[in-house]
């Protein structure tokens, strides 16, 4: 008791300099960013003269500009890569959440097995499987569709949400779906019913995960749909800064912070889930 | 795992003492083929994904890495050519040289400011999930196209960087453009993205019991002491795990470097990160063949390395009783 006083009086004293600290640290973080937000309303030419980030003048003049400098206006890429994450979500949401259902509380033989060569594919490069993906989807015609986007989430590709789920089922407590069969209920109405109303945590994590990394996808986006037609927000950025980003820095920071509205919207409305889902991945 | 009760049909028959993991399996279950359909049911999506897009093209790439293919015709034979040419390839060893420095810094840089800042937020900080919060942000944005587009301009000639510098009177250089450099800014951006360990190295503090603290402090532990005693072994395991989780996503990093160079690796194929040299052979001028060897070999690199984490893991990792 005696030594109480002195380590929490100095941590008091330590207050002050740490959030300073803290602080400081956040905004050098988010300065980038806030100065493209900064420099997307100035005049292209001012933007290289000037560093601060309060404007001095509102210029929307790049986001109108921008949004028209494609060949198609740019809601028509953003469109197209909301189908695909919205439809990457739900096949993540139904496979995954199967698949961790089974793993979490089904017994059968190989499961030890499966489940190691489910957790073995999360540290597989896509690099490696995107050669013989390319030609596989070559051969069904499936190049410039959505599909080699979207059927591989309906098939629980992305064995990370299986893992996220599997962690958060087996916390789930199993007197529910125990009682429920003992009430005569099958697997299929106690992973309806019970285990995922439960997990809408574990699911909410999965699809705001899903959604942003799907976004942000460019890989497998720039690989897939070559046809302008069908670009998406990330492969559009790109061949705007390739053709014309040099002259136009402002339309294309414009529309760059518009493509990145979506990921902050979803990161402001779901944070929590974000960071808890990071979190218990890495726990038993 | 519990052990289940089970339905009274479970077990009819006494059995005889087996190893205890199988009698509480056969305990727990009807009947072996019904339980066994039930389960393959609810994996039915996962193993056609699994055989369609996970086993089946690894092992098409293997066999595509023996032969010549360019998608216009069947791939032709080659034996281990494919591999012979790598050995002699200088741009692929220039892109292996590119990303081990890579990997060997920026993985490095961003888990030592992960912990900094995990310990600094650690104990009691008033409004830890703003601060959480704010430094995660840019984990979420860092992978997208706009903030590779901003980067680019950030270290460009006139860019955001060389601003402040020529605030201080000195004239920066293109840092994009500067072969020197180049790799330095996609270390940086790595860097930038320490939140995401930062979230598990925070979970991973809080798992450590305050008391233990609290007996060291008894014993006249200082915070030195107590940190290099009770916080960093007690949180080894999450270290490496996130070191193995870092490892293996950098050497996959593909957007940041293939955008702010245009998508050739330059200046000078300094940013020539093996993945770009492998899109470039693979989707560039179709030499699946080759690219599929490159594939390999980049597999082969990871689970070696992965393999060794695991097996110094024992030194080092503490994993309590």
């Amino acid at each position: 008791m005696a030594t109480e006083l002195g380590p929490s009086r100095r941590r008091r004293s330590w207050r002050l300099p740490k959030h300073v600290l803290l602080i400081g640290f956040g905004l050098v973080m988010l300065y980038p960013l806030l100065w493209m937000v900064s420099s997307s309303v100035k005049p292209t030419e001012t933007i290289f003269r000037d560093p601060s980030i309060w404007p001095t003048e509102l210029d929307l003049g790049n986001y109108v500009e921008g949004w028209e400098a494609l060949s198609h206006p740019f809601h028509y890429y953003l469109w197209n890569s909301a189908v695909i994450a919205i439809l990457a979500v739900a096949g993540n949401l139904l496979s995954c959440s199967l698949a961790a259902y089974a793993f979490a509380r089904l017994k059968f033989r190989g499961r030890n097995l499966f489940f190691a060569a489910m957790l073995a594919t999360l540290m597989l490069p896509i690099h490696v499987l995107i050669v013989p993906q390319y030609v596989l989807f070559s051969q069904l015609d499936w190049i410039n569709t959505n599909l080699p986007l979207v059927v591989p989430k309906f098939l629980a590709h992305d064995a990370f949400f299986i893992f996220l789920m599997v962690q958060f089922i087996r916390g789930l407590p199993s007197e529910l779906d125990e009682a429920a069969r003992i009430d005569g209920c099958g697997h299929f109405r106690i992973y309806w019913r019970i285990i995922i109303p439960l997990s809408v945590p574990a699911l909410a994590t999965s699809a705001l995960f899903t959604f942003i990394w799907t976004w942000n996808d460019f890989f497998s986006q720039l690989i897939f749909l070559t046809d302008p037609e069908l670009w998406t927000m990330p492969v559009a950025l790109r061949s705007f800064m390739d053709g014309q980003g040099e002259t136009a820095w402002g339309e294309l920071f414009a529309m760059s912070i518009v493509g990145l509205m979506p990921i902050f919207g979803f990161f402001l409305a779901g944070q929590r889930y974000l960071t808890q889902g990071i979190a218990t991945t890495g726990f038993k | 795992m519990s052990n289940r009760p089970t339905p009274a049909i479970a077990s009819p028959e006494r059995e005889p003492p087996l190893a205890r993991g199988r009698r509480r399996r056969r305990r727990s279950s009807p009947s072996g083929p019904a339980r066994d359909r039930i389960g393959y049911l609810f994996l039915a999506p996962w193993f056609a994904g699994m055989a369609l897009f996970t086993v089946g093209p690894i092992l098409a790439s293997l066999y595509l890495s023996f032969t010549e293919y360019t998608l216009l015709k069947p791939p032709e034979w080659l034996g281990l050519d494919n591999y012979r040419q790598m050995l002699a390839d200088p741009r692929l060893h220039k892109s292996l040289g590119v990303t081990f420095v890579y990997v060997s810094v920026s993985v490095p840089v961003q888990l030592v400011l992960a912990l900094a800042l995990a310990l600094l937020l650690n104990r009691g900080v008033r409004g830890l999930s703003f601060y959480r919060s704010v430094y995660y942000l840019p984990s979420l944005l860092a992978g997208s196209v706009s903030v590779a587009i901003l980067w680019r301009q950030i270290f460009g000639k006139d860019g955001l960087v060389n601003q402040l510098l020529a605030m201080a009177g000195i004239e920066g250089v293109s840092w994009v453009a500067h072969p020197d450099f180049a790799l330095g800014t996609l270390i940086v951006l790595n860097a930038w993205t320490f939140g995401a360990p930062m979230v598990i190295f925070l979970a991973g503090l809080r798992q450590i019991p305050h008391s233990y603290y609290e007996a060291a402090e008894v014993d006249g532990a200082g915070p030195v002491s107590r940190f290099f005693r009770i916080t960093l072994p007690l949180l080894t395991p999450i270290i490496f795990f996130n070191l193995v989780l870092q490892l293996i996503g950098a050497f996959q990093s593909f957007t940041q470097a293939f955008v702010i160079s245009g998508g050739r690796g330059g200046p000078s194929d300094a940013t020539l990160l093996y993945t770009l040299y492998l899109y470039e052979r693979g989707f560039g001028s179709f030499d699946m063949g080759y690219a599929s060897a490159m594939a390999w070999v980049l597999l082969a690199v990871i689970a070696v390395l992965t393999g060794l984490n695991f097996l110094f893991a024992k030194r080092w990792v503490f994993y309590g009783n």
